[in-house]
């Protein structure tokens, strides 16, 4: 069994170098994009490995599927030749080649340190602290208690993205497809239930096994680009609706902050829950902050303020 | 088996800053920085395997990581789109 | 689990790989668009389906069987979908089907490469 578990394992480390260098180096664009899809679906196997699940289903509803759709949608609009509309500056001749030398002694020196690397671990501090956190799963308890303060600023980078994008312009009308593709609305209409569902069970078991806030947003996220795509979701681009939407959009970061300051009145300090009140306010952030990534990933597939 | 993830990871780090380097092209280097994003969140998470079983820590960085990585490229993606549509206006 | 319901799920899952064989042989070999189409969908799709059916016979219980079968059935109706999406869309950006020609423009067509 483990001769074959090695062998799945080489044969998984080959794919991801082999996709990975097809990304990088082939010449054609749409292939290399293509390739990188397929790198991201291998990436989630990898985690699976790695007994890292709730990395996998991030991956393959984020790295495979919102990242592909933005890449895709990118290169619809950008010119199909390599150089035309981009041309940063050109590297010097003889500086390349000492900066690919560089590159791969880097590389090298990487991969030997990385075996003599300590490797103290917080496992058995996290597994001591893990009862006074309201939650049993050790990732969901690290993400929205202990370690809080990272995933409320990384909430307000993701908020950062979608002003960035969103200030650049009005949103890209999508391309009207070649025909009528009765196919995409019926696709979008067998599968909104199962969009709606699947976060729904990963929110509720993130307290105990993985899932939680983060694949739950990512799901659903995925599902509603499907929605985008298949010019479902009217109420985006209404005027009428824009508060609502703009709402929405704060409303994980600003529970987080709530939250946050209310263990600052109760407690004295920022982002500090106590063990009574853990549970209920964990739930409340990670729906809050669940919808909001997934509608976040929805705003910036947009490239553009909708409704302008 | 994780230590030789780690060198996947090392190799896949490489190859991605060379990508970076080599090309002109504003997607290409999108694509590189996205694979570099991929090689370094492969290498916390081997080493979050250690002897006194699997370290969360790592794994929520990257969680959260994934996603700070969908944000970014999403942003450069939208300038790059941005920056052609004014290049064309100003050709025409 | 009996010695037959093992032998029954060892023999599903090969055939089910065969299949898949077949169907990624047929997606490298065929000449356009459509007929790989044709591969991917059919023979890949019927080849995940033994494969359920082996695992779901390997399954804990009945609720665990079920969420195997449930895979497939997800797999069939994204990838009927999908493929009638990507041919549609190559019909409509005018790429014809291709033909298998006998006489003189098969030989045509072949000259180039010898």
């Amino acid at each position: 069994m483990t001769a074959l578990t090695l062998g799945f394992d080489l044969l998984l480390a080959a794919g991801l170098v082999w996709l990975g260098w097809q990304a990088l180096f082939l010449p054609r664009r749409f292939a290399a994009v293509v390739h990188f899809m397929a790198f991201n679906l291998l990436m989630a196997l990898v985690w699976v490995r790695l007994e890292a699940p709730d990395i996998a289903l991030a991956e393959a509803a984020i790295g495979a599927g919102v990242t592909g759709a933005l890449l895709l949608t990118a290169l619809g609009r950008l010119p199909s030749a390599a150089a035309v509309g981009s041309h940063p500056q050109q590297w010097h001749r003889y500086w390349r080649y000492p900066a690919i030398f560089a590159a791969c002694v880097g590389a090298g020196w990487l991969a030997w340190g990385v075996q003599r690397l300590p490797r103290p671990g917080l496992a058995a501090e996290v597994t001591a602290k893990l009862d006074a956190t309201g939650v049993s799963h050790a990732v969901t308890a690290v993400l929205l208690n202990i370690r809080a303060l990272d995933t409320l600023l990384e909430v307000a980078v993701m908020l950062g993205a979608v002003m960035l994008v969103w200030s650049l312009g009005p949103a890209l009308r999508p391309f009207a497809p070649a025909t009528s593709l009765p196919g995409l609305p019926a696709l979008s209409r067998l599968l909104h239930p199962l969009f709606l569902l699947v976060p729904t069970y990963l929110l509720w078991r993130g307290a105990h096994a993985p899932g939680g806030a983060f694949p739950a947003g990512a799901v659903l996220g995925a599902g509603g680009i499907l929605l985008l795509l298949a010019d479902r979701v009217g109420w985006m681009q209404q005027p009428r609706f824009k508060p609502l939407l703009r709402l929405l959009l704060v409303a994980g970061l600003a529970l987080f902050l709530a939250v946050g300051l209310g263990g600052l009145l109760l407690t004295g300090t920022f982002l500090a829950i106590p063990q009574a009140l853990a549970k209920s306010a964990i739930l409340a952030v990670e729906v809050a902050t669940a919808l909001s990534i997934a509608l976040m990933l929805m705003a910036l597939y947009l490239y553009g303020e909708p409704a302008r | 088996m994780s230590l030789y993830y780690a060198v996947v990871a090392a190799l896949l780090c490489g190859m991605a800053v060379i990508g970076l380097f080599r090309t002109d092209d504003l997607l290409r280097r999108i694509l590189a920085l996205n694979v570099l994003a991929s090689a370094t969140f492969l290498l916390l998470v081997t080493l979050a395997r250690t002897d006194s079983g699997i370290d969360p820590v790592p794994h929520v960085m990257v969680l959260t990581g994934i996603v700070v990585a969908v944000s970014t490229t999403a942003a450069a993606l939208g300038l790059t789109i941005c920056a052609h549509e004014r290049r064309r206006e100003e050709s025409q | 689990m009996t010695e037959w319901h093992e032998a029954l799920s060892h023999l599903l899952i090969v055939a089910g790989a065969l299949f898949f064989l077949t169907g990624s042989l047929g997606f490298i070999r065929f000449p356009d668009v459509f007929t790989r189409l044709h591969a991917l969908t059919k023979a890949d799709n019927l080849g995940l389906g033994l494969l359920c059916s082996g695992l779901a016979l390997q399954a804990g219980g009945l609720a665990e069987a079920a969420k195997i079968m449930l895979v497939w059935l997800l797999v069939l109706l994204a990838s009927g979908i999908g493929a009638t999406l990507v041919a549609s869309t190559a019909d409509a950006c005018g790429i014809r089907p291709w033909q298998n020609r006998t006489g003189a423009s098969r030989e045509a067509r072949r000259e180039p490469h010898e």
